[in-house]
């Protein structure tokens, strides 16, 4: 696999700054027919960083996370150029098929979507659509995707009940939990705490700081409190562009940009 | 413009008594209605149940049709219509869904889809006589099957056909988009998705939808008249190429027949298809509502 390749050529000789990018984007352009939705993209997101995407709204961050697992071939009339290199491979060429991708790179949505199934059969979903029928290498990881999630020790008495009687909260660790069954290289959230009160808000963004140990994540936030909070890396999208990615404390506290400035200082957006 | 208020208060109130009058009248006119209605059924009801129910007897279910009223019974034509709906529902089910699951996960949505699906929605409101002719010309004639259980099956099949596809199409656009999100995810294919999660919880409308469609199949019988389905019959069909009678057959047979003892057969053969009608109408409002709470 992938991963293991990386990690076995990882010698302790390399220098710490020496980038090794997840996703490398380059001259990425996307159009929803006419609409010109996303500009010459060109971002590297680096490995197990927590890579923050901002931006007011329409500005083209789902659509951008959505490009890096191709959930985006959903939607008839899009078209694309350029190119988005994961772990040097093309994800556009043909013989980079989008199941073994989405099961490289895992995705959390907007609206938590647990399956009308139990909290069990909702983290064993992924496993099964993957060929493994094995009960013991199943329970085994529930268990632990749920402690991954910081979810078992809430639900360890009822895994077998419906995954709706969940909080909101609950139900988004679930599908994060139902992510890491795979485990993936990649998670991408897409505005995953805008559906949840700030106590599971708050729960889920120290579950973030835990999983950038395992995972490389790129989050679509519409909260700069969080991404400043929980990102290494931060990109200010408007209008389709990239208008500054750089580190979250330069974003924060220094932006190049002036419009960058106006838009975390609260000027619009 | 400030002195000069357009609508005075006084009016009004002074029109209310004369709304409240149109509004008790309107009402009236729609309880009149209702109450007709009721009023129709329960009288056909009344005839139908004081008919027939004197001929429910166990020989009314063992015996075959005969010349002689009080040795005449339903057996063939229950038989019948039990054979004939196990051709009709799974030819229906299996082109029904397919073609659903097909327009709605598979079809890109062109020109051409558009006016299938038109047709598809028109089809539901062509006459029954007219699937008869259709089954006449195919099944019975180029097909070679004569007028057969499997000829009058596939008839049946074809009218309800639209009806469950349109069920189902609605039963499968009512799956939320997130869960299928959800499912291509984590790698699961178009066909893993349809099958692990649009199916499961579009099944209970599909099932509905197609109850009530097989429902219609029972109690048609012009499509069985032009297919050339026989009304006297004395012998169980054996196989799928043999001849047979239907439920709706029997009952038009016998009321034709000039004594009144038939009549009162017709009667108890119409109290039966009631019965089976409303049995699954109820079992299709049941799947409805057992579901319905997600
Ligand atoms: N399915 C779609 N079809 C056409 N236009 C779309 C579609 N989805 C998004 N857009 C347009 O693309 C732009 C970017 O949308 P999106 O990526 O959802 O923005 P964000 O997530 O930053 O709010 C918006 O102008 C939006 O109207
Ligand atoms: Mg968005």
């Amino acid at each position: 696999m992938a991963l293991t390749a990386v990690n076995s050529k990882k010698k302790p000789e390399m220098m710490e700054q020496e980038e090794r990018l997840v996703y490398n984007t380059k001259n990425l352009n996307l159009w929803y027919g006419d609409h010109h939705a996303l500009k010459n993209i060109n971002l590297g997101i680096k490995e197990k960083d927590v890579t923050a995407i901002i931006g007011p709204s329409g500005c083209g961050k789902s659509t951008y996370i959505k490009t890096l697992n191709r959930m985006i071939d959903l939607v008839p009339g899009v078209k694309t150029n350029g190119t988005i290199e994961y772990r040097e491979r093309d994800i556009f060429s043909k013989e980079f098929l989008v199941e073994e991708l989405r099961t490289r790179v895992g995705m959390v949505f907007q609206k938590p979507n647990p399956f009308p199934k139990s909290i069990y059969e909702n983290i064993a979903f992924g496993l099964k659509i993957h060929g493994i029928k094995n009960k013991q290498i199943i329970n085994e990881t529930v268990e632990k995707s749920l402690r991954g999630a910081a979810l078992w020790d809430e639900v360890k008495d009822r895994i077998h009940e419906p995954a709706y009687g969940l909080s909101g909260g609950q139900q988004q660790r679930l599908c994060i939990a139902r992510c890491l069954a795979l485990e993936p290289d990649v998670i991408l959230m897409d505005e995953p705490t805008s559906a949840l009160d700030p106590v599971s808000t708050l729960k889920v963004e120290e579950l973030i700081q835990e999983l950038k140990e395992r995972y490389s994540i790129i989050i679509v936030t519409h909260n700069m409190q969080q991404a400043a909070r929980i990102s290494d890396k931060t990109a200010f999208f408007l209008n389709g562009e990239v208008v500054e990615f750089d580190s979250t404390d330069t974003i924060f506290n220094s932006p190049a940009d002036s419009r960058t400035d106006d838009y975390i200082s609260g000027r619009f957006g | 413009m400030e002195n000069t208020a357009r609508v005075k208060s006084e009016e009004m109130v002074g029109r209310i008594d004369g709304r409240l009058m149109k509004n008790k009248v309107i009402k009236g006119i729609f309880l009149a209605a209702t109450a007709f209605t009721t009023i129709i059924l329960m009288v056909l009801l009344y005839r139908i149940i004081s008919q027939g129910a004197p001929y429910l007897s166990w020989d009314f279910f063992q015996n075959f049709a005969s010349r002689r009223p009080e040795q005449a019974g339903i057996k063939a034509a229950v038989i019948g219509t039990i054979w004939m709906m196990s051709v009709v529902i799974p030819t229906a089910a299996i082109l029904g869904v397919g073609t659903a699951i097909y327009l709605e996960e598979y079809a890109k949505k062109s020109a051409l889809t558009r006016w299938i699906q038109m047709n598809i929605s028109n089809l539901a409101g062509v006459p029954s006589v007219v699937f008869g002719l259709l089954g006449l010309t195919i099944f019975v004639r180029v097909f070679g099957f004569g007028n057969t259980i499997i000829a009058a099956g596939f008839t049946m099949a074809l009218l309800v056909l639209p009806v469950v596809i349109v069920a189902s199409q609605e039963a499968i656009r009512a799956v939320p988009n997130e869960l299928k999100e959800a499912s291509f995810g984590l790698g699961a294919t178009k066909w893993q998705t349809i099958y692990r999660v649009v199916l499961p919880y579009a099944i209970p409308g599909i099932a509905t939808g197609s109850i009530l469609a097989f429902s219609r199949a029972i109690g048609e019988t012009a499509p069985l008249i032009v297919v050339g389905i026989p009304t006297f019959v004395a012998f169980l069909p054996s196989g799928y190429l043999d001849q047979f009678t239907a439920l709706p057959m029997q009952i038009y047979n016998w009321t034709s027949r000039p004594q009144v003892e038939f009549h009162n057969l017709a009667a108890a053969g119409i109290i039966i298809l009631l019965a089976v009608l409303i049995l699954m109408n109820s079992v299709a409002v049941w799947i409805r509502n057992r579901f319905q709470a997600r």
